[in-house]
């Protein structure tokens, strides 16, 4: 409680006292790393700098265009058309009671199998290509974001959309201007984990009968034991994942930033 | 009076029912008539490639591999993230120190450490069982974290003015507050398990479900290959329903206290 009242409104002293404490620890776990991987010889943990050259070396930028852009590519192509596809059929399911209905089953099962499970077939069907890794990567984010749209469609204000037929709105503008907007915090919620998701399938489908990617290099890299550009690949992955979580979290802020104002209560407006 | 019940259950369950025969039926029609490609089998070959294994030693000794991972990784990382996320959450200044680390290790995909995990635990359970422990360490880390951060203020402060402290207030008052966090958690991390379990299988070789759908797929056993799929698609399902049913029995007590709530 302490150090989120000193975040919003202390002092300067006081926030950068606050921000001191947080960054104790991760500063401290990395200089003991640092020191303990320089002297311990260990062949798994190389040291530290030699991650840090190995790190500079292949992804600044001399592998970046043959490996970290078909992975990003393949990831925003899967995640895209998972998104698309599932907030739309959620729209669909989530309106339709008849739907919803005959639905259930079927989808309960379907997101119960484990995406990675489905990479022999993609393999068989769609070849080695980009096309099966996309597949993976879609069919592994759709869940999340159809079942938290189907929720959010089903939670929406009866008295709204009522409001909006009685004033004679088309069927697509309600559901473009009402349908959707009003569900969107839940839409993101399920994008919000589907992205995560996608990160990882996209790690995975690159291990299986891949060329390229960043999830190919680091397996192959531990196969011929060039242990310190494994370590770079995995620390490319981490730096992947904090920077796609916050850039959601920056376009989720912006987008919605509509729907916390009109929950922040009635003052906020009146006044 | 029973049968109007026993009518209602019908209708509620045949569209459910009909929204999963009528695919499977097209499937059937379309691969027995030659428009799909030879890689679809029909879905009776694979309904019988399924029957076959179900009476089959190997499928349940696959489906036993992969769910010792699943609940060896699972318990794990339950009693380790369980106590971390109940100390973190309780505002004091572990939660300053940690909250940093967090955010960072959190994002951290998985399946990238599935090459160090090969070099350190080689490629047995061990391996499939870290992978596991270490995916399902951060929901269960996050669901106690926020249900420490739900316990009533008005409920902390009634307990500690009758001077009511430590390990008696931690059982009796935070321990029962938090356990719908720690259920939602279990069953949030099953599925990751899960999950992993079988992305290890079938990237690194470890012996279960995942392993045997690659080998079947590589041995062109096409309607094994599906009849596996789905066979884990069921013990999915299944994970599913048993840990929501041990969920709703956990905490029946709490929704009848809050039943105005649930109501």
């Amino acid at each position: 409680m302490a150090g989120c009242a000193a975040g919003r409104g202390g002092s300067v002293t006081v926030r950068a006292r606050s921000a001191a404490v947080e960054l104790v620890v991760p500063l401290s776990i990395l200089v003991a790393w640092g020191l303990w991987s320089a002297r311990a010889g260990n062949l798994f943990f190389p040291p530290l700098a030699a991650i840090a050259a190995s790190f500079r070396e292949n992804w600044l930028f001399a592998r970046f265009a043959s490996d970290v852009v078909p992975s990003l590519e393949r990831l925003a192509l899967g995640y895209a058309l998972a998104a698309a596809g599932g907030i739309a059929a959620g729209v669909l399911i989530g309106r339709w009671a008849a739907a919803r209905a005959a639905t259930r089953p079927l989808v309960e099962f379907l997101r119960a199998i484990p995406p990675p499970l489905l990479i022999p077939v993609a393999i068989l069907v769609l070849g080695i290509g980009p096309q099966s890794k996309i597949f993976i990567i879609a069919i592994g984010c759709v869940w999340p974001i159809l079942l938290n749209t189907i929720d959010g469609v089903r939670e929406i204000d009866l008295v709204v959309l009522e409001t909006a037929i009685v004033y004679h709105t088309s069927r697509a503008d309600r559901i473009l201007r009402i349908v959707i907007p009003a569900a969107s915090p839940r839409i993101a919620l399920g994008l919000r984990s589907a992205l995560s998701l996608a990160l990882i399938l996209m790690v995975v489908s690159e291990m299986e009968a891949s060329t390229n990617g960043i999830g190919f290099f680091i397996l192959q890299a531990q196969r011929s034991f060039a242990i310190t550009d494994m370590w770079s690949g995995i620390v490319l992955l981490g730096v992947l994942g904090v920077g796609l979580n916050l850039a959601f979290a920056a376009v989720e802020r912006r987008l919605l930033r509509w729907h916390r104002e009109a929950h922040a209560g009635p003052l906020a407006l009146v006044h | 009076m029973a049968r109007s019940a026993g009518r209602s259950r019908v209708s509620r369950w045949a569209p459910g029912i009909l929204g999963v025969i009528a695919p499977l039926a097209l499937l059937e029609g379309l691969s027995r008539s030659g428009v799909l490609l030879p890689e679809f089998p029909p879905v009776s070959v694979v309904a019988h490639a399924l029957a076959a294994q179900l009476v089959h030693g190997s499928f349940w000794l696959n489906v036993g591999y992969t769910l010792e991972g699943w609940a060896a990784g699972l318990a794990i990382a339950a009693v380790l993230a369980f106590p971390a996320g109940i100390l973190i959450g309780s505002k004091g200044l572990a939660y300053r120190l940690l909250r940093v680390p967090i955010e960072f290790l959190r994002p951290i995909p998985s399946v990238a450490l599935i090459p160090l995990a090969v070099l350190v635990f080689g490629t047995d359970l061990s391996n499939k069982v870290f992978l596991v422990a270490f995916g399902c360490f951060w929901p269960l880390l996050l669901q106690a974290v926020h249900g420490m951060q739900d316990v009533d203020p008005l409920v902390q402060d009634t307990v500690r003015s009758f001077g009511i402290t430590g390990l008696t207030r931690f059982f009796h008052v935070t321990l029962p507050s938090i356990s719908p966090y720690l259920a939602t958690g279990i069953r949030l991390a099953s599925s990751v398990a899960l999950v992993l379990a079988v992305t290890c299988e079938l990237i690194v070789g470890v012996p279960g479900v995942g392993e045997a759908v690659l080998v079947a797929q590589s041995s062109g056993d096409y309607p094994l290959m599906y009849a596996l799929i789905a066979a884990t698609g069921v013990v999915g399902v299944a994970l599913d329903k048993l840990i929501r049913s041990v969920e709703r029995r956990a905490i029946r007590w709490q929704v009848a206290l809050r039943g105005e709530a649930a109501a």
